[in-house]
């Protein structure tokens, strides 16, 4: 806490008219605040977005009109369009790859849970800031350079790193494979060192900054679950990340220093390398230790994010808290332990695979929960469509479509022939690309009032709702269809194989849909922007929330509250509570039209004689007790 | 001057729908417009919730009625079937599930949109519920699991000892087969030996190797067990054949399998896709570089009958390459000749070539 009571020093002492006003500098680029530094993963990750998203757009062409001119590229990809003005096969790999790690790292990473975790862990728990503001700031900072170095990785000759964004050696280890694996692969694994680096000093601090600064009341069962996703999803990225970290530097070892942990018999570009006893294996269990958390490093941060929506905007409290928590808790515990699903047909141990499949289907189990009470929380609801609320409820029908593929996928017998496919491309991109990019765009929609003082347009963010949800099923549903008929996955084209050779429409089909998703994005970017500096100013609650953050003033400044930290006395989801049995009879029509259809979590059980349950009258003489101790720890915090 | 003209027409555009964007907003003030649940906007949220169920419902039926026959490929080996049937098992299951659970989504969407007068049903929880969706998912995975491990056991199972070997290697960027030849026996290989002519690393110190022969393309005979032994020489490639649904990765310092039984020739094929051209394809479905697309080779089915007269017709790569025989040892130069097949052509080859 002392950061914290400093940081109140500080405040009061700017209230003194002392003039410690902070600069530029240390207010908006080295700071240490944890709402600027959310802002920055956030603008980050938006720019990489655009990025990652445009790379998708130029190969989607590519797919979808094969025999298109790309001369019109060449003054931003030079020689990478081919003197025929075609696409330069490797520089088609190369999009794809990044295309990957940008979005699965960059964007759906350090973009999702950095800008969240960052924004609202100290703001829900009640908390002035971060436990640590300073590894807080070297965290964005490493993220930064990260990024600097990936982006710098496009501008060399030999091009960024190509061989897929799992970067499987030996293609990855060895340049004479292609031209990507040369110093683009050394970029990427020097930015990826420190992207790990950066998530790691993020989640440390997102975890103990939970564990320890939570306000008085707000125990593990009163967190909203927006903090329990980004809770866990910080311990599983301590766990697993390192993990990539120790695969990485492997793999440096092997590139670099002539050790042979993945290589083995191998012989390229007209000699035989000395290198023998490896395994290429070796290193997809390492990464997929990763990978597969990953998959909910990135998805559990929205599935928090879309709780936290769907029941403020259905004025109904969460379907089973308990069952959500727990099931958060299972596919967390689970991810550790199904990463082989991604390797039934590498040549590993088939026994392995029985194990992985079976371990793998268990994971749809606490999946569907969540689905159920998703569905269950929306069921006699009364329910506001605030954009935020549209794309949680986008978020749910691509992460049951998505999901329900992840069952085929799971199935070792049938992942034979579906592995590696576009069947897997329409999977992960609607379960967790897609699903997790709506959690992100739900989470700006909803807090965005919070983050800016400032309310987005909501008819424009209406509009770029269903442009974006429409588009994404118009590209990712029919891609099952080609997935089924075997088209595999990262083809420059399709011509060489009669087999390939149907569905010319539908690929143009798709690209034309990919396009026009990437163009909506635009009008959010408009509405991001513009009402940063000109939107409507925000009320203090305009989504009439339970949770603590709305508490704050409009604009929190440094240590989020100006006076004492408010203390909580309730769970977050008190929305639509009725009146209780003693009470049915004595409230008039009016008073009962009038009541709010929320109750904050600030709000004591003694306030709300009228809907207490029966054991929740019996917590008031607790508060009471509580309130006298609290008030002699506060005096001593504030000196 | 065309990107100066379509730079100039963006910021033009850009700069329009801001307009449009500010007019429409001073419009909605001037004329004082509801914000929040109780605007019209609510109401149309709501209703488009339903009509997007209508209608990518429809379009979701339809358009996997019109590709069906796209999609839904031919089958060709024993396995393939068993694995299309728990395929289109698992399909009726999620499927079932899928309509139910996204009809419902929406559905309420759109049925319990924001109504002045109502008030939502403060509902938080229902064991009863809970357990029943727990349980209900649970039940009918573990059926799928069993079902898929069986089949699965199977696949992976050892070869029967009568199979057909063949070699298959994946290398940057082509595929290369080789048969064990008359002794059904594949020789050693060291991919120290791998040449320009010796791609596989032949080792000639070894005399199974000497009956050895390499096909362009690859030929099997219907309704036997085949057994690919696959091997990379260089990065990761995989073997994928998606009429037999069969894949397996190819591992440079790691040799894999896959074994099957195909159960139509490239002519049954060919009369049932009624397409006179029809020929198995073997592709890539692992990424190995810039010639991962092209990484083609054709494959034959034959009647058993044709495949022997086929396999009895091959040359060994031997006694195409004599000029290897000097790698052979001495003691073996005579099991060499002849069983390579180089004695019946002795007329053609002097032995001072040796």
């Amino acid at each position: 806490m002392e950061t914290a009571d400093l940081h109140i020093a500080e405040e009061h002492a700017n209230e003194a008219h002392e003039h410690h006003e902070q600069g530029f500098v240390a207010k908006y680029i080295f700071s240490q605040d944890h709402k600027i530094i959310a802002k920055q993963f956030l603008i980050t990750g938006i720019l990489w977005a655009v990025i990652g998203g445009l790379l998708s757009v130029f190969f989607r062409l590519q797919l979808g009109f094969p025999d298109m001119s790309m001369e019109w590229l060449r003054p931003l990809l030079g020689g990478w369009i081919t003197p025929t003005g075609q696409l330069d096969t490797e520089f088609y790999l190369a999009m794809v790859t990044m295309h990957g790690t940008i979005m699965v790292f960059f964007v759906l990473t350090a973009g999702l849970s950095g800008t969240f975790s960052n924004f609202l862990i100290p703001l829900q728990i009640g908390a002035r800031d971060m436990a640590s503001g300073f590894m807080n700031m070297l965290s964005y900072w490493f993220f930064f350079l990260s990024s600097v170095i990936m982006f710098i990785s496009f501008f060399i000759s030999t091009g960024p790193a190509s061989g897929g964004w799992v970067i499987y050696p030996p293609l990855s280890a060895l340049p004479q494979a292609m031209s990507g694996s040369g110093l683009g692969m050394t970029l990427w694994l020097v930015s990826m060192a420190l992207f790990i680096v950066s998530t790691l000093l993020g989640g440390i601090n997102y975890i103990t900054t939970v564990i320890n600064l939570r306000t008085d009341g707000m125990s593990f069962d009163k967190l909203p679950l927006t903090i329990w996703a980004f809770f866990l999803t910080a311990i599983i990225g301590l766990l697993s990340f390192p993990v990539l970290l120790s695969a990485a530097l492997l793999l440096i070892l092997d590139r670099s220093f002539g050790t042979s942990f993945y290589l083995s018999e191998i012989y390229i570009g007209g000699e035989a390398l000395p290198n023998l006893g490896g395994s290429p294996i070796l290193f997809q269990h390492l990464f997929w230790f990763l990978g597969h958390p990953e998959v909910y490093i990135v998805l559990l941060p929205s599935l928090g994010i879309t709780s936290e929506i769907i029941s403020t905007n259905s004025r109904k409290p969460i379907f089973g808290y308990k069952a959500m928590i727990g099931s958060m808790i299972g596919i967390g515990f689970l991810s550790f332990i199904v990463w082989a699903h991604h390797m039934f047909v590498t040549g590993m141990n088939p026994f392995l695979g029985s194990i992985f499949m079976l371990l793998t289907l268990i994971i749809a189990i606490p999946s569907a929960i969540k689905v159920f009470n998703y569905i269950t929380t929306l069921w006699k609801g009364n329910i506001v469509f605030t954009p935020a609320m549209l794309f949680s409820i986008g978020l749910v029908s691509f992460f049951i479509s998505g999901g329900l593929t992840g069952i085929f996928l799971g199935n070792s017998a049938l992942d034979i022939q579906l592995h590696d496919t576009y069947f897997v491309v329409a999977h992960f991109h609607l379960v967790m690309g897609s699903a997790a990019f709506f959690g992100m765009l739900a989470g700006v929609y909803h807090w965005f009032p919070k983050m800016f003082g400032r309310m987005m347009d909501a008819k424009l963010g209406y509009v770029h709702f269903w442009f974006t949800f429409i588009g994404i099923y118009l590209i990712f549903f029919p891609m099952h269809y080609i997935g089924i008929a075997g088209f595999p996955r990262r083809y420059y084209s399709f011509t060489n194989f009669d087999a390939f050779s149907t569905f010319t429409d539908l690929n143009a089909f798709i690209s034309i849909a990919a396009v026009l998703t990437f163009v909506a994005q635009f009008i959010f970017l408009f509405n991001f922007f513009y009402s940063i500096f000109r939107g409507r100013k925000a009320p203090a609650n305009p989504w009439n929330s339970n949770t603590l953050e709305w508490t704050t003033p409009i604009n929190p400044g440094h240590g989020n509250w100006p006076g004492e930290i408010p203390k909580v006395y309730r769970w977050p989801y008190d929305y639509s509570k009725p009146v209780n049995e003693e009470y049915a009879g004595k409230m008039s029509e009016e008073e009962l039209a009038n009541m709010p259809d929320f109750i904050p979590q600030t709000v004591p059980y003694s306030e709300t004689p009228e809907t207490n349950l029966p054991h929740e009258n019996d917590l008031i003489n607790l508060e009471v007790k509580d309130d006298e101790g609290a008030i002699v720890i506060d005096t001593k915090k504030e000196e | 001057m065309n990107q100066i003209l379509l730079g100039a027409g963006i910021v033009l555009l850009v700069l329009i729908i801001g307009l449009l964007y500010k007019i429409s907003i001073m419009v909605g003030v001037a004329r004082g417009k509801k914000e929040g649940p109780e605007s019209r906007s609510n109401t149309v949220n709501g209703v488009f919730m339903l009509l997007f169920l209508v209608i990518f419902g429809a379009m979701g039926w339809i358009s996997a009625y019109l590709y069906f026959d796209d999609y839904n490929i031919p089958v060709a080996s024993a396995h393939g079937s068993v694995t299309d049937t728990l395929f289109w098992w698992t399909m009726g299951i999620t499927g079932f599930a899928f309509v139910v659970t996204q009809v419902l989504l929406f559905y309420f969407s759109f049925k319990y949109r924001y109504r002045k007068e109502a008030r939502a049903t403060y509902y938080p929880d229902n064991s009863k519920l809970e357990i029943i969706w727990t349980v209900v998912p649970a039940v009918v995975l573990t059926l799928l699991v069993f079902y898929g491990l069986n089949v699965w056991t199977d696949i992976t199972s050892q070869a029967p000892e009568d199979a057909e070997v063949v070699e298959i290697m994946g290398m940057q960027f082509a595929w290369k087969t080789r048969y064990p030849g008359a002794d059904n026996q594949l020789g050693n290989y060291d991919y120290r030996k791998i040449d320009a002519a010796n791609m596989f690393g032949m080792d000639l110190t070894d005399k199974n190797s000497f009956d050895d022969f390499m096909p362009r393309e690859i030929h099997i005979p219907k309704g036997k067990p085949v057994l690919f032994k696959i091997r990379a020489r260089d990065v990761l490639h995989s073997v994928y054949v998606p009429y037999f649904r069969l894949k397996m990765d190819a591992v440079p310092g790691m040799p894999t399998k896959f074994w099957f039984v195909p159960t139509k020739s490239t002519a049954d094929m060919r009369e049932e896709t009624g397409n006179p051209d029809f020929n198995y394809e073997l592709a890539c479905a692992e990424i190995c570089g810039n010639g991962h697309f092209t990484m083609r080779m054709t494959i034959v089915v034959d009647e058993p009958a044709d495949y022997e007269k086929w396999k009895k017709e091959q040359k060994s790569w031997l006694s195409k390459n004599p000029e290897y025989m000097s790698q052979v040892p001495a003691a073996l130069k005579e099991v060499a000749l002849i069983s390579s097949g180089i004695d019946t052509e002795a007329g053609k080859i002097t032995e001072a070539s040796f």
